[in-house]
């Protein structure tokens, strides 16, 4: 027993997500500045120019309501903009228009699978439409200002604080990310900064009737950093109380290099953002067709692949693996949909897990070259013991290329000599030339001392001459014989 | 001068001769700026026949808080004083389009913030009546740029009487349309939920010709209304309602008569006159100084002195450039407003001043709704007094708020209002008497002026 595990911690998480839009929130500007020149996607609107107004993108406004049903919300039939003011060099009209009181997605909920597949339900408390604001460098003794992603359409999801250790706040945030993604929210592009993690953590010793203070990390924007600053927080905060000393509300940022979280303002600092409705943005009224036509061609979420795959019994790594591109789950989906959730959609679902990022082409998966009548037809064929495992693994990779795409994958196995010899005759001569050779004697008498395990190196004799083609099964069934 | 003793002459002849009387009357510091090359040229390309409208070949100036070519628009404020726009104004592209041609800016008090246009950085306009005497404003050189025949029309904004008050103290007509009418782009925003673009002319027709080309949907302002003005039905019930509480005695006498004077012309028109009750336009003021600081504190958080406009020198923190940057680049009354707008809006405060004044908006908005049940259109004084003398309420903020007591209940509710000549004062100042329509009415309330002039 450690003194930590007196404790327990409180999470809430509020995640920016990057809206794939075209244009920006308010304006014409393109809102993919990444590597693009500074202050070049930039129009008079998000310059913050006298005189200007903004005008809503709708597409913002359809990407929010898919979001809101990836999160299991209700949309708001009435939605409204607020102001927010503060004043900071990457802010140039003084305020970041957001949606404080009336915000387009309410509650909701998610469930996020933990490593051993249980699910941890997390409630959604609001989800809200805001700009991005710009970035600011920092030199010697000046700093420079770039609006390129000023005005950039976000969705903020406000998390209830119903999650209790660092794996769960990890598996939040990758739920949060598949479901973004698989409903075509964002583009998910962690390294730009397209989802983005403020997690909210207190700790108290269990089952104490309050919370603890709270201290929130922002802008982490993986799901390690996510998992291990709320580690790193827990630790810490217990450490203060036990030695005595109080925790502090404040905010502070993750050091990645050092992995450890840094004081950045206290409450003490905190602004009056002095929040008013936005009278030049018209409230966003919906109706239910608005919202019927904003959900056309939804996809299936990760949650229902899970549900579906159920009976496949895989391990979570597989299923986490698989989910990783849509595409990838949805042909796999399509496999056990038309071919049972039995050992033959397991072997394609394994292949998948097991192949480097490197080996495979999502875009081929994407075009629909690699289809689940091709996959399908390479686990039968193992199934059926017409081919060896490295084989169908080979070939499986094959099926890939661009110029296999008119293969089967008998084709490919045929042409690339895969195809496991299943001729007794042809098998028996080849043992026959094994058994006799003398470098097998002593694998020989190991085996009838009774050191089965040395049938191995016989079988493996075979392989080598036969040059993998041959049944391994069938080659150990006349070695026996012949013993 | 109408705006058809204009279009018989070349372009060039009207420029020139307007760019002629501007100069001749700089004393009465109307314009702050001439965008003299600008004009001529467009001129000369509107008499090679490149233009064909409307307004062809006639001179225009606009309020300096309008983006325009030619020229810097510096919302009379030192902190954009340099300030030249990279595009123009909605308003002044419609006109453009129908051959007007805009001369010059005008003066204004910085920010449109002010009922005097003495709060300009650049020294205040004086009355066209009476050069010891106020313009008015915040549209102040705008109006007196048609009242001294300057031009025949002009631009400006209204949010709580800018246009109706100099209107009113320089005895030309101002319309302030129903919110929403004409787009605000490329105009400085003052207060959001209650700017308004709208004109001064000499009669009511010019001025309904002006607010048709510049009324209508435009995409870059979310708020413009789908207002086909020509569209519009003409008042047939023919009952005016004078509103009680713009009558009492706090209003001057002769203001009153005039009202007065402007009803009995009605009634001999055939118009059915009452007096009628509009309780919370007591409250409209207060609400208006709550809601309006709240709305400018937000629209002048853009000038912080980084991306553009007037940045201080010697600064050596960024809270410094923010601090001493607007310091030195706002005027006292903008300061004002941008500390009552950050108090009302305050954490704490919001709901008991902010909230609560916009449920008295609400209540308002009620009021006028059932009095338009039964009315074509409601009448009052404009401004409780004919134009002040300059200094006079300059140290008595209060005072100067009161002059908008009977203008902000139109702009609280974003009804249509206008100013038209009600007679001078036996001091021989100008006293406008206000008319105020129902929603999307603003054609037929310049049509019933119309009939009106040379009758009342």
């Amino acid at each position: 027993m450690s003194v930590y595990d007196d404790y327990e911690m409180t999470i809430g998480i509020e995640c920016h997500v990057q809206l794939a839009t075209k244009t920006k929130l308010f304006s014409e500007a393109d809102n993919d500045a990444r590597d693009k020149e500074p202050n070049t996607c930039v129009s008079p609107i998000d310059f913050g120019l006298p005189g200007m107004l903004p005008v809503l993108n709708r597409e913002a406004v359809t990407l929010a309501i898919r979001a809101g049903k990836a999160l299991n919300a209700e949309i708001a039939k009435v939605s409204r903009f607020d102001r927010k003011h503060y004043f900071y060099p990457d802010l140039p009209k003084g305020y970041q228009t957001t949606q404080m009181y009336q915000p387009i997605i309410l509650e909701g909920y998610i469930d996020a699978p933990l490593d051993d597949g249980t699910l941890v339900r997390v409630r959604i408390h609001h989800a809200h439409m805001e700009e991005d604001a710009g970035k600011l460098t920092h030199f010697g003794d000046y700093s420079l200002v770039d609006l390129n992603r000023a005005g950039t359409p976000l969705i903020e999801i406000v998390s209830e604080p119903d999650i209790h250790s660092a794996a769960a706040a990890r598996a939040y945030a990758t739920e949060l990310y598949r479901l973004m993604t698989y409903a075509g929210v964002t583009y998910g592009d962690l390294y730009h900064g397209n989802m983005r993690f403020d997690v909210n953590i207190s700790v108290a010793k269990r089952g104490a009737a309050q919370l603890g203070k709270r201290a929130e990390v922002k802008n982490l924007n993986s799901f390690r950093s996510v998992e291990r600053a709320a580690e790193y927080e827990f630790k810490r905060q217990v450490d203060l109380i036990e030695s005595g000393q109080e925790v502090v509300q404040e905010t502070r940022g993750w050091d990645d290099d050092r992995q450890l979280t840094t004081s950045q303002r206290s409450k003490e600092d905190a602004q009056d953002y002095r929040y008013m409705p936005d009278a030049d943005i018209p409230p966003i009224v919906l109706s239910e067709q608005d919202i019927d036509l904003a959900l056309g061609d939804f996809p299936i979420l990760p949650g229902q692949y899970r549900e579906n795959w159920k009976d496949l019994h895989l391990d979570s790594s597989v299923v986490d693996a698989v989910l990783e591109h849509q595409s990838v789950a949805s042909v796999l989906n399509s496999v056990v949909e038309q071919f049972g959730a039995g050992d033959l959609a397991r072997r394609v679902f394994n292949w998948f897990a097991s192949a480097q990022a490197s080996e495979i082409s999502i875009d081929a998966v994407k075009s629909g070259v690699v289809e689940p009548g091709r996959l399908s037809e390479l686990s039968a064929m193992v199934g059926e013991g017409k081919l060896s495992s490295t084989g169908a693994k080979e070939i499986f990779l094959e099926l890939f290329k661009a110029e296999n795409r008119d293969k089967t994958a008998a084709d490919i196995a045929e042409s690339n000599n895969l195809l496991q010899v299943s001729d007794e005759g042809a098998i028996a001569a080849i043992v026959d030339q094994v058994m006799s050779d003398p470098s097998s004697a002593s694998s020989i008498a190991d085996i009838k001392a009774g050191k089965d395990k040395a049938i191995g190196y016989l079988v493996g004799q075979v392989m080598r001459l036969s040059r993998g083609q041959a049944n391994p099964a069938l080659a150990q069934k006349l070695i026996r014989e012949r013993l | 001068m109408k705006i058809s003793d204009y279009l018989q002459n070349s372009a060039t002849e009207n420029v020139q001769k307007a760019l002629e009387i501007a100069k001749s009357k700089q004393d009465f510091g109307a314009l702050l700026s001439l965008t003299e090359g600008r004009a001529l040229e467009r001129a000369r390309a509107v008499d090679a026949g490149e233009f064909e409208g409307r307004l062809k070949g006639v001179p225009f100036v606009v309020k300096d808080n309008f983006l325009a070519y030619g020229g810097p628009s510096t919302a009379a404020s030192k902190m954009l004083e340099s300030f030249s726009a990279p595009l123009q104004a909605t308003a002044i592209e419609r006109l453009e389009a129908e051959g007007a041609i805009c001369i010059g800016k005008a003066n204004l008090d910085a920010f449109a913030h002010g009922g005097s246009t003495e709060n300009s950085a650049y020294g205040p306009t004086k009355n066209a009546f009476d050069p010891q005497r106020v313009a008015g404003g915040s549209s102040g050189g705008s109006a007196v740029s048609v009242a001294l025949d300057i031009v025949p029309f002009a631009l400006g904004s209204d949010t709580g009487g800018s246009i109706r008050q100099p209107a009113s103290f320089n005895g030309v007509v101002g319309v302030k349309p129903t919110y929403g009418t004409v787009s605000r782009y490329g105009v400085v925003a003052m207060a959001s939920s209650t700017d308004t673009i709208g004109c001064f002319a000499n009669n009511s027709d010019d001025a309904s010709l002006v607010m048709e080309i510049m009324a209508g949907v435009d995409v870059n302002d979310m708020t413009t209304l789908d207002h086909s003005w020509a569209d519009t039905p003409s008042f047939t019930r023919k009952r005016v309602g004078v509103v009680k509480q713009f009558m009492t005695s706090d209003v001057d006498e002769e203001v009153r008569q005039a009202t007065i004077r402007y009803a009995e012309s009605l009634e001999s028109q055939g118009y059915a006159v009452d007096e009628v009750d509009l309780p919370m336009a007591d409250y409209s003021l207060a609400m208006y100084y709550i809601i309006m600081p709240a709305e400018v504190m937000s629209n002048l958080a853009r000038y912080d002195g980084v991306h553009y406009g007037h940045r201080a020198d010697n600064v050596t923190t960024l809270a410094e450039l923010y601090g001493k940057s607007r310091d030195e680049g706002f005027e006292a009354e903008n300061k004002r407003r941008i500390m009552i707008g950050s108090f009302v809006l305050s954490s704490g405060y919001f709901d008991a001043y902010y909230l609560k004044a916009q449920k008295a908006r609400t209540l308002l908005i009620d009021e006028f709704k059932k009095l338009f049940e039964n009315y074509d259109v409601l009448i009052g004084p404009v401004a409780p007094t004919p134009a002040f003398r300059l200094g006079e309420n300059t140290q008595d903020p209060i005072k100067m708020y009161l002059a908008d007591v009977m203008t902000a209940p139109a702009s609280m509710a974003g009804l249509p209002a206008i100013s038209v000549p009600g007679g001078l004062s036996n001091e021989g100042l100008p006293i406008g008497v206000q008319l105020i329509g129902n929603y999307k009415t603003d054609r037929a309330l310049l049509e019933l002026a119309s009939q009106m002039e040379g009758i009342a």
